[in-house]
């Protein structure tokens, strides 16, 4: 008696009873496939954003410093930055300017970036792909913009920023830094805060520690308190879109719950029947093993392509607006794909294994009757 | 090719409760090897029960069974699942085929679990099945067969392991009087080929057939006397 063969032919068995039940199983295989695919796409989106947010971030200055009046950010004197640049292990600092414009024809707000080494000269901008599909007009056509002193700036459209930076770059606008001035009426002399780099990584903490020591009106931010922040931010989306899937969960639990744990007089019938002809209750629950492994295995494998489709060549349209957060200009993007074992085994313990379970404890009570239950049937 | 003895067995149901039944009461009686036994009596008489305990599919509430002179009767359901599977093969009253299964995938099920090479099996089933006169209905699925033809696909299910006994529970309910004797035309031919053959039946087809060796008359649940021919 080899152990291989036995294994075939209950799998055999197993097999030619789901397709005996063609409906009812394809259901099911539906339904727990969606399930599948509406978590693994929660969790994959919500991975991969948090990948290319850090990605980004990375590049980005190891402490902004920002100053505060009355607990709210305001702008900082350039004054400032001779203060920061004495205190030891400070590489560099630099004054940034930035802002947001709101622009009251399509309800989009822009982020505005002043840039010190902007190309194209005064009047000119560089814009996001989300600010290009939003406006009519294209590179070479002008954008007005309406200043703070109520007056307006005609900004020729220079270029168009790639599509590959667009999860982050989709609301930019660049412009110089006298038409920032002009269009937000800020002063020379001041900005919107400091970036810098530090000597040794290590010593960012003590380095932010110090700057609120000589300037205890400012907020040092490092990077690390960014990227926390960021998968804080992503982390609560996907579980706020877990909780509104919750109800759709539950009913799926309670389905395949009761598909699975509720053996039909049929079955029961024919979990008597290969008791007479011979079987023992271990080949049964082989056999319900086998039956719930290719359910859950077939569903669980449909749901998480479908699922890495969505997310990454349909750009998840279905959760976009949850987890990308923009609120008029969505980025229009491919995420790159990001999938660990981690993921992909917590999924599987989430789905495939209670599943499996489930099927085999009724046939277990079934299984045990006296095979001659069949016999008097 | 082993003799069963039964010793003084008594089967009763649902001991204890108010519905309390005794099905088998004190039996004593031997199957010998080789030959045709019919169990004849009523509906009630408790010939399925004697049947099921024969066939080790379930255990006496108290008395001793023998199976070539080994004790059985205190088994584990394991070594009997075990014993059941190689010494005996079953035919059902209701033949109790699996739906939406070809003949030849029902004639195969028992063998499964013993882990047997598909090719082999399918080919033995397939030798049964012709054996049986069935063979062209074999890719069939079982319910669009006459009852007739369940009936034999039922056999050749039994007969897959090779068992040395076929046990048999009112093979002929179900048939009219031309099909119960081919019935009894194949019966003989097991029997012929050295099978132990042991029917359940209240049918005259059945226990006035001349390839019957012994009868077994039962009521009440006790056995009255025994018919050696």
């Amino acid at each position: 008696m080899s152990w291989t063969g036995k294994q075939r032919n209950i799998l055999d068995f197993t097999l030619s009873s789901l397709l005996r039940r063609k409906g009812r199983n394809a259901a099911l295989i539906v339904v727990y496939a969606f399930v599948v695919f509406l978590l693994a796409s929660v969790v994959f989106l919500a991975q991969s954003i948090k990948e290319e947010a850090q990605a980004v971030l990375r590049e980005a200055p190891e402490i902004v410093v920002q100053r505060l009046v009355a607990g709210r950010h305001d702008l900082i004197p350039e004054t400032y930055i001779d203060r920061i640049r004495g205190i030891p292990g400070v590489a560099s600092v630099k004054a940034r300017l930035w802002g947001y414009y709101y622009e009251p024809l399509s309800g989009a707000n822009y982020t505005v970036i002043a840039d010190e080494n902007f190309p194209y000269g005064k009047r000119t901008v560089v814009i996001g792909n989300g600010v290009a599909r939003h406006l009519p007009p294209l590179v070479g056509k002008t954008m007005p913009m309406r200043t703070y002193s109520g007056s307006y700036l005609f900004m020729r459209i220079r270029e168009t920023l790639s599509s590959e930076s667009e999860l982050v770059s989709s609301d930019l606008v660049l412009m110089s830094v006298d038409d920032f001035r002009e269009l937000f009426r800020i002063p020379a002399g001041v900005g919107t805060d400091l970036v810098l780099s530090v000597r040794n990584p290590r010593e960012v903490a003590t380095v932010a520690g110090k700057i609120v020591e000589v300037l205890p009106d400012t907020r040092p931010i490092t990077r690390a308190e960014v990227l926390r922040t960021y998968d804080a931010v992503f982390d609560w989306r996907g579980g706020m879109i877990v909780a509104n899937l919750i109800g759709a969960l539950m009913a799926f639990v309670i389905f395949a719950w009761d598909k699975a744990t509720g053996l039909s007089a049929e079955e029961r019938r024919e979990i008597g029947i290969l008791k007479g002809l011979g079987w023992e209750t271990s080949d049964v629950i082989l056999m319900k093993f086998w039956e719930g492994v290719v359910v859950s295995l077939s569903s669980f494998f449909l749901g998480v392509i479908l699922a890495y489709v969505h997310v990454f060549f349909a750009s998840a349209t279905l959760f976009e607006s949850a987890l990308k957060g923009w609120s008029v200009l969505y980025p229009n993007f491919r995420l790159k794909p990001v999938i660990t074992p981690y993921l992909v085994s917590v999924l599987f313990f989430l789905t495939v294994v209670p599943y499996t379970f489930a099927t085999v404890v009724p046939s277990w009570r079934a299984a045990t009757t006296d095979p001659d239950a069949v016999m008097r049937a | 090719m082993a003799r069963i003895e039964l010793k003084e067995v008594r089967k009763v149901f649902h001991a204890g409760k108010p519905n309390e039944f005794c099905a088998l009461d004190g039996i004593t009686a031997a199957i010998e090897p080789g030959r045709t036994t019919v169990l004849k009596g009523p509906s009630g008489s408790g010939k399925t029960t004697l049947l099921s305990i024969l066939g080790c599919m379930t255990r006496p509430t108290s008395g001793r069974i023998f199976l070539g002179g080994r004790e059985i009767s205190s088994l584990p359901e394991r070594f009997l699942t075990e014993i059941r599977r190689k010494t005996f093969g079953f035919i059902f009253q209701q033949f109790h085929l699996v739906k939406g299964l070809t003949a030849l995938e029902n004639v195969m099920v028992p063998a499964y679990p013993l882990g047997e090479k598909r090719e082999a099996l399918r080919d033995r089933a397939m030798g049964l099945l012709d054996l049986l006169e069935v063979g062209h209905r074999a890719r069939t699925n079982v319910e669009w067969l006459s009852g007739g033809e369940m009936q034999r696909v039922a056999i050749a299910r039994a007969l897959i392991n090779d068992p040395a006994t076929l046990i048999a529970d009112e093979p002929t309910a179900h048939l009219d009087s031309r099909l119960s004797r081919e019935f009894m035309g194949i019966v003989r031919r097991l029997g012929n080929g050295g099978k132990t053959v042991i029917i359940a039946s209240h049918d005259p087809i059945v226990y006035e057939s001349d390839c019957v060796r012994d009868v077994l008359p039962m009521r009440d649940g006790k056995v009255l006397g025994e018919e050696t021919r």
